[in-house]
C-alpha cells in the first residue's frame, strides 16, 4: 500500500491516469473482437498483449503496488506466486496440450 | 495520567502501525493464495474449452456486449472504490460513504448481469453438466461472481461499521484492505474477458 505522504491531487491523479488507462486497453480489444478489423491470430495477440498491461496498470494505479515503497515481504509474497502460478498453469497446459497432440484427439 | 496510563497509550501507539502493516501482509497472502486457485481455474478452463461434446460453443453462447457491459461495471467500481480510499485518506467520512454506495451498486450490476447469463445460458440448454467446456466456464466465472458477492458484503459491513464508529483508525485499515480485494477481482475479471469471452466470441 502506497505509505508517501504525497498530496491528495497526486492521488487522484494517479487513479483517474490509471482507469483511462484500463479503459482504452479494454476498449481495443473489444473493439476488434467486435469489427474483425484484424486476422483471428493477430487478434489474440492483442488481446493477451493489452491484458497483460492492463494488468500491470490496475497493480500500479490502483493496488499502488511499486518496487520502492511497497513493504519487501508483500513483494517477495507476491513474486512467489507468481512463480507458481507460472509453473502450475505452464507445467498443467504443457502437459495437457502434449496429451492431447499424442492422443491425436 | 498515571505513568502506567501514559507508557501503556505510548505502546499502544508504539504498536499500531506494526500490527496494521501486519495485517496488510497476512491479506496479500490470503490474494495470493486466492490468484493461484484462480490460476489454476484458468489452466483448467485453458485445457476444457475445445471440449464442447457436440454441444453449444462459446461462439454461440457468449453475448459480447453483456461481457462489455460487465467488465465497464466492474472498472468503474474500481475507480469510485478509488475515490473511497482517497475519502478515507482525507479523513472524509461522508464521501467515502458515498462513494462506498456507488461501489455497491456497480457491483451490483455486475451481478445482476451474471447470474442473468447464467440463468440464460441454464434456459438454452447450457448448463454446466453440458459439456467440460460448461463446467470449467461456469466454475471459472461463477468463483469469479461469488467472490464479487462476497465483496458486496463486506463492502455493506463497511458502510454500517462507518455509520456506527466512525473513521478510526481499525475500521480506515479494514477499508484499505477491502480496496486490496475489489482490486484483486477487477484484476482476475481482466483475466476472464481477455481468455473466456473475446477468444470464445472470436
Amino acid at each position: 500500500m502506497d505509505r508517501s505522504t504525497a498530496a491528495p491531487d497526486h492521488d487522484l491523479k494517479s487513479y483517474l491516469t490509471g482507469f483511462a488507462l484500463a479503459l482504452a486497453l479494454t476498449a481495443i480489444p473489444f473493439a476488434l473482437v467486435a469489427t474483425h478489423a484484424l486476422p483471428k491470430l493477430t487478434t489474440l495477440v492483442v488481446i493477451a498483449g493489452a491484458a497483460v498491461v492492463q494488468v500491470l496498470v490496475h497493480l500500479h494505479y490502483f493496488l499502488h503496488l511499486d518496487l520502492r515503497s511497497t513493504a519487501r515481504a508483500n513483494l517477495l509474497a507476491i513474486v512467489f506466486a507468481a512463480i507458481l502460478v507460472f509453473i502450475m498453469i505452464g507445467g498443467s497446459l504443457w502437459i495437457m496440450l502434449d496429451l492431447h497432440q499424442r492422443m491425436a484427439m | 495520567m498515571s505513568a502506567e496510563a501514559y507508557a501503556a497509550s505510548g505502546q499502544q501507539a508504539h504498536d499500531e502501525p506494526d500490527v496494521l502493516a501486519q495485517r496488510e501482509f497476512g491479506f496479500w497472502l490470503y490474494l495470493m493464495s486466492d490468484a493461484i486457485i484462480f490460476g489454476l481455474l484458468f489452466a483448467t478452463y485453458a485445457v476444457m474449452a475445445s471440449n464442447t461434446a457436440g454441444g453449444p460453443t462459446g461462439k454461440t453462447l457468449f453475448s459480447l456486449p453483456n461481457a462489455f457491459a460487465e467488465t465497464l461495471l466492474l472498472l468503474f467500481s474500481s475507480i469510485t472504490f478509488g475515490f473511497a480510499t482517497l475519502a478515507t485518506k482525507s479523513n472524509d467520512r461522508v464521501a467515502a460513504l458515498r462513494w462506498l454506495t456507488v461501489t455497491f451498486l456497480l457491483g451490483l450490476g455486475f451481478v445482476f448481469l451474471e447470474i442473468r447469463e447464467f440463468y440464460g445460458l441454464v434456459q438454452l440448454g447450457a448448463p454446466p453438466s453440458r459439456s467440460g467446456f460448461l463446467s470449467a466456464f461456469f466454475t471459472l466465472v461463477g468463483t469469479h461472481g461469488l467472490h464479487v458477492s462476497f465483496g458486496l458484503t463486506w463492502i455493506l459491513i463497511m458502510a454500517g461499521q462507518l455509520i456506527a464508529k466512525g473513521l478510526t483508525a481499525p475500521v480506515a485499515s479494514r477499508l484499505l484492505r477491502l480496496g486490496l480485494f475489489w482490486h484483486f477481482l477487477d484484476i482476475v475479471w481482466i483475466g476472464i474477458f481477455s481468455v473466456v469471452y473475446l477468444p470464445g466470441v472470436l
